[in-house]
């Protein structure tokens, strides 16, 4: 899963990395130049993706659709619904920003320092990824319930919601942040500091727009895994109406209910504000990486 | 209008399904030896011993046990959804009926010595070691202060016996429904904690949290039988807990034969020893390892309330208590007080 994660990160990483991505994506897409043997890699990841991606989420979205809008409406009037979405997108991107922050250092730390026990901390980073999200939840409620041994009481409080959130998004900004770090040449910012750049402006001119993109895509998927956690949570939050049950909770109270018109409506919605997030990343991503 | 969505999501998930489920469905009628059987996950374990008896008769000679656990109403979806089985065994009645309602299931499923009902339980009190707080009755749980875990009844199906219970101590009891529902709300007002399964209730009360844990007689001698530090206490007035079992409509002979065999005294007794209460008379039990008084592992309360008796059955009781509002649902009580305590805790 690393491996594949970083192989895709390295295909990307000198594209972003001369900051002119958008140019490059503009150029390819007004005709068609696809050869015998990308026509038939590009049909093959159609498949695949539709198979896997486009057709579950057109059902879903169809099942939601049976109700036509007035489906949306009264799901999200409901105001336990309401609640449980304003805790989980708020919890998201608060878990987002810290991550693209705590990631990021986590990141350079990892690439431009050298420290007794790197190599380690680098393969333990991806752990939260391989441990089933159950045993997190329950791992965290012995770390932090009332038998805690540091002191934190903070399970079944929204809180629990945030540590549960952080711990299982941790690897995403990290491991898409490190291989561009890696590609970035120090010769560019050597070239800075000789012309007289301080170093914030090194950081900002030339560190931060590079990394930009990879920051993005890391910050777009923890949101995405955010918003959608369960396991984790189930047993560390309580999931309390009103103050830590989340989304994904109250799906599956529809779907105990039989109501699976409701579930996919939350679904959906859910969807669009993951969209919605990933956009305005991509295009912040955009402003930021054009700056440099 | 409810059916036709059903019958929407149920195509889309099939179809989705579909081709990975060529290689798994089938293959249940020709052998005539394989039982597919499709329980709740408590069954994994205490299936085990029910399984070998069972192939010490002369009806399960040479069977092949295809099994599968998880949540009641996530295995019963499966089923609809085209999952093989020949047996079913779920928590709660509700998710026999919606294989009814799907044709899987003969509408007389309930029609035999047991009424469908082939494992039972009660809701009990799980304590911590020694009862230090002396909770022994419903109106001790909600004392004032007092910290309360039990399932989710929004998520878990069979956490709603434990709420059931709850509100059948005031009107079972010649209380009013108003009554029954200051209690729930002071119930919920005490709750700290709502997990997503029975066995994560347990696991969150073990590791410290809570003061008393709303579950099942069967779940809490089990958790004593697994050397979990904690006490239980069977209040005088409880409701029984029914886990029905039945047949699909294509089941061979030999799956008949199982579901006959599990509500044997035999079987039964098997099912006594992960803690299970005989759903019949006779049935002679060995002492029960995890249980308060191993000798005398079930004593009986002085009221048991009965799902049928006191709540007219599950198919009223699942939307009148449990409804969740949306669309053409009506909003169950208990949903509708889960709201009004949750905003009152907010403020």
């Amino acid at each position: 899963m690393t491996s594949a994660l970083i192989g895709a990160n390295v295909a990307v990483g000198p594209a972003s990395s001369d900051g002119r991505r958008p140019r490059r994506v503009r150029r390819t897409t007004p005709h068609s130049t696809l050869t015998r043997g990308a026509g038939l890699g590009l049909g093959v990841a159609m498949i695949w993706f539709s198979l896997l991606v486009l057709i579950p989420l057109t059902a879903v979205i169809a099942a939601a659709g049976q109700g036509g809008w007035s489906g949306y409406v009264d799901v999200l009037r409901n105001d336990q619904t309401w609640a449980a979405v304003r805790l989980t997108v708020s919890q998201a991107l608060l878990v987002t920003l810290v991550n693209v922050g705590v990631g990021s250092v986590i990141a350079w730390v990892l690439v431009r320092d050298n420290f007794w026990g790197k190599r380690l901390l680098d393969v333990i980073i991806d752990v939260p990824f391989a441990l089933p999200t159950i045993v997190a939840g329950l791992v965290l409620l012995s770390l932090y319930g009332p038998n805690s041994p540091l002191g934190l009481h903070w399970a079944f409080t929204p809180n629990a919601v945030t540590l549960a959130l952080a711990f299982v998004t941790l690897p995403f900004v990290v491991r898409t942040v490190q291989p561009v770090l890696e590609e970035l040449d120090a010769d560019v910012e050597e070239a800075a500091a000789s012309l007289g750049a301080s170093r914030l402006t090194i950081l900002r001119r030339i560190i931060v727009p590079s990394l930009a993109p990879a920051i993005a895509a890391g910050a777009a998927l923890s949101f995405a895994r955010a918003i959608s956690e369960y396991g984790s949570l189930v047993l560390l939050s309580g999931n309390r109406p009103f103050q830590t049950e989340v989304v994904s909770v109250r799906v599956l109270t529809f779907i105990e209910n039989g109501n699976n018109q409701s579930a996919a409506a939350l679904a959906s919605i859910m969807l669009v504000v993951a969209l919605v997030v990933i956009v305005a990343l991509d295009l912040v991503q955009r402003r930021v990486a054009r700056r440099g | 209008m409810k059916k036709t969505t059903k019958a929407a999501m149920a195509a889309s998930i099939t179809g989705v399904l579909a081709l990975t489920g060529c290689s798994t469905s089938g293959g249940g009628d020709d052998a005539g030896t394989t039982v597919g059987v499709n329980a709740f996950s408590v069954m994994e374990a205490a299936n085990e011993p029910v399984f070998d008896d069972f192939e010490g008769t002369d009806a399960g000679a040479g069977v092949r046990f295809q099994t599968s656990y998880g949540a009641s109403g996530d295995q019963s979806r499966a089923v609809v959804a085209g999952a093989d089985a020949d047996v079913v065994h779920y928590s709660l009645e509700t998710d026999v009926t919606r294989l009814v309602g799907e044709g899987l299931v003969a509408e007389d499923w309930k029609d035999n010595d047991t009424s469908g009902i082939a494992t039972s339980s009660v809701v009990v009190f799980v304590v911590r070691k020694g009862n230090p707080d002396g909770i022994e009755t419903w109106d001790d749980v909600v004392e004032p202060g007092v910290e309360i875990i039990t399932p989710n009844p929004g998520s878990s199906g069979s956490a709603r016996w434990n709420i059931l219970a709850a509100w059948a101590h005031i009107t079972g009891n010649g209380g009013s429904d108003e009554e029954a529902r200051a209690f729930i709300t002071s119930l919920l007002t005490n709750t700290i904690a709502l997990p997503g399964s029975g066995r994560e209730a347990t696991t969150a009360f073990t590791d410290g949290s809570g003061d008393v844990l709303l579950s099942y007689e069967n779940e809490a001698i089990l958790a004593k039988q697994s050397g979990a530090d904690i006490d239980y206490v069977v209040p005088p007035d409880t409701l029984l807990i029914e886990n029905p079992a039945t047949v699909t409509v294509d089941a061979n002979d030999t799956a008949k034969a199982f579901l006959a065999f599990m509500t044997s005294p035999e079987a039964q007794a098997d099912y006594a020893q992960s803690g299970f209460r005989p759903v019949i008379d006779g049935v002679e039990i060995d002492d029960v390892a995890g249980a308060n008084d191993p000798a005398d592992p079930f004593p009986t309360p002085q009221v048991l309330f009965t799902i049928d008796d006191t709540f007219n059955g599950w198919a009223e009781a699942a939307d009148l208590y449990f409804g969740d509002g949306e669309g053409d649902n009506p909003l169950g009580i208990i949903t509708e007080l889960q709201q009004t305590t949750g905003q009152v805790g907010e403020e």
